[in-house]
């Protein structure tokens, strides 16, 4: 049961070592097997945890599913604000601080998230679906068989650039520099990493800032359009926004409409491949699909965590977070929380209640393209059922080194001649 | 006990027995009433079971809650009407109520 099976040798360390408990050094690196070990020993003995002391300074783990809801629906206690370290467990470094509406509070967030959520809309969804498809059959016809292949480079990545490509209306042929740019917006710089200094990074993000600039005075002198930098350009709360805020939400919608689905995609059929009783199910019964899609999206848990801050003292769970401090919701151990999900480290596609899940997050600052995700990953199956009796996956994949992002470097697959 | 009426969005009708004190959201998803999703199981923190209330009834369903109203501002096709079930309790005086569903939660 791959990731969902906590290898037995990693959760002995776990509950031998006090002192890497909440530590989460593994953290640091990405999130693996081994992390949801020390997940679990939290949610069992400290499931509001203060840890004094890590590479990302002092910071409470909140790993219990409802205590994550209680903490993501307090808006008003919790803030996401960047200037206050923003939303991930890594403070915003001052020089790189980018405004983007997912860090910030209302009312500003409540203006710019409503500048873009029309892009997600039904209808907008339902008249993407057939370009989606489209796209999806294209990918799919053209992979080689008989042959390992990359699936992260050639279907994940692909089909979510592509997306991305005409949700901006951004150059097609340059599409992979919106890859390039998710990835190097959401790693945390150091060695062997995609960037390796914070100079770097910056460096790379204002040639992202560039390009899109140019796009923007475009879009600006035209009539609006349905495309993503047309509504910033055009939209009341968003067409006075710094350059700094543009780069920020464009980060944001390059990550949060590129990374997720990517490692989604993958994820999915690494479960699949690991639970052969579950594809197997899945190919008699293709109805399975949207449930099989939230459950991928539940076990994989594509952002493993969000991070806020206090703005005042409050009595927590019988802990006293403190103004200031820092607060990191793991999604990734709600999601294995089985006070809420039934048997929850097994990959289970008929699930009662496949929707019951964090990975979307909750309250206002709730995934707004997560329909256009769920779409996305269901076209693609509905398309490689109809293709592909047999996938192989012929090794494990490499993990995507971060805490942030958990997903998936590449995965070799093979489909029979 | 009340008896509850969810109108789907091509008009099929859904009537149902719920008992006072549970939720408008719990009564559809334990009678099987397709069109809610209820994500978040009732937290007010998904918005995946918006309803629209028959304007008759509005009168006897009380009013937004702040949460719920800030959840609703981010839903698809709000209305003067909408509400979100799971903030709805069922009591003797909505018998005879009527809500109707969007086209998909959003
Ligand atoms: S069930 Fe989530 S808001 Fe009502």
């Amino acid at each position: 049961m791959a990731d969902g099976s906590v290898h037995q040798s990693a959760r002995d360390r776990a509950y031998s070592s006090t002192d890497r408990v909440g530590r989460c050094r593994d953290q640091r690196t990405s999130v693996r097997t081994t992390a949801l070990a020390y997940f679990e020993r939290l949610r069992a003995e400290d499931p509001v945890h203060y840890c004094a002391n890590s590479v990302f300074g002092p910071y409470w783990s909140i790993t219990r599913y409802n205590d994550i809801m209680a903490v993501d629906i307090n808006h008003q206690v919790f803030s996401s604000e960047a200037a206050l370290g923003g939303i991930a467990i890594l403070d915003q470094g001052a020089d790189l601080r980018l405004p983007m509406f997912i860090a910030m509070d209302p009312p500003k967030h409540d203006q710019q998230r409503k500048v873009v959520s029309p892009a997600v809309s039904p209808a907008n969804l339902e008249r993407l679906e057939p370009l989606i498809r489209e796209r999806a059959c294209a990918i799919l016809d053209a992979l080689p068989r008989g042959e390992t292949f990359d699936w992260v480079d050639r279907v994940s990545i692909e089909l979510t650039t592509q997306m991305l490509a005409t949700l901006f209306d951004f150059p097609f042929e340059q599409r992979r520099k919106l890859t390039w740019w998710s990835d190097v917006g959401s790693c945390i710089p150091g060695p062997g990493q995609v960037v390796e200094t914070e100079e770097q990074k910056l460096a790379e993000l204002m040639e992202c800032l560039v390009a899109f600039t140019e796009l923007w005075n475009q879009r600006v002198n035209a009539p609006p359009t349905g495309d993503l930098i047309s509504m910033l350009a055009h939209g009341e709360a968003t067409r006075n926004m710094s350059p700094e805020e543009y780069l920020g939400n464009l980060i944001l919608l390059i990550v949060g409409g590129n990374d997720t689905t990517r490692n989604s995609i993958s994820g999915s059929l690494y479960a699949l491949s690991k639970n052969p009783d579950q594809f197997a199910k899945l190919r008699a019964n293709p109805e399975l699909i949207p449930s099989m899609v939230s459950e991928t999206i539940r076990w994989q848990t594509p952002l493993a965590h969000m991070r806020r801050t206090a703005l005042e003292d409050i009595e927590f769970q019988g802990k006293t977070i403190r103004k200031g401090d820092k607060v990191v919701m793991w999604y990734v151990s709600g999601n294995r929380d089985d006070a809420v999900i039934d048997n929850p480290n097994a990959f289970i596609i008929d699930r009662e209640r496949p929707r019951t899940h964090m990975s979307f997050g909750y309250g206002i600052h709730r995934c707004v393209g997560n329909r256009l995700a769920e779409m996305q990953l269901r076209v693609i199956w509905e398309e490689i059922l109809k293709r592909f009796p047999v996938i192989e996956v012929m090794g494990e994949p490499d993990r995507v080194p971060s805490p942030f992002v958990k997903g998936y470097l590449n995965l070799p697959v093979r489909i029979p001649a | 006990m009340p008896v509850i009426t969810y109108v789907q969005h091509d008009g099929a009708e859904h009537r149902v027995t719920l008992p006072v004190g549970v939720s408008l959201m719990q009564g559809a998803i334990s009678n099987n009433v397709p069109g809610i999703d209820a994500d978040c199981g009732g937290a007010c923190a998904c918005a995946t079971c918006h309803v629209y209330v028959d304007p008759a009834w509005m009168g006897r369903v009380g009013e937004r809650g702040a949460m719920e109203a800030s959840m609703l501002d981010f839903a698809e096709g709000v209305r003067e009407t909408s509400r979100l079930a799971c903030q709805i309790k069922i009591a003797d005086e909505h018998d005879g109520l009527i809500v109707r569903l969007p086209e998909a939660q959003h």
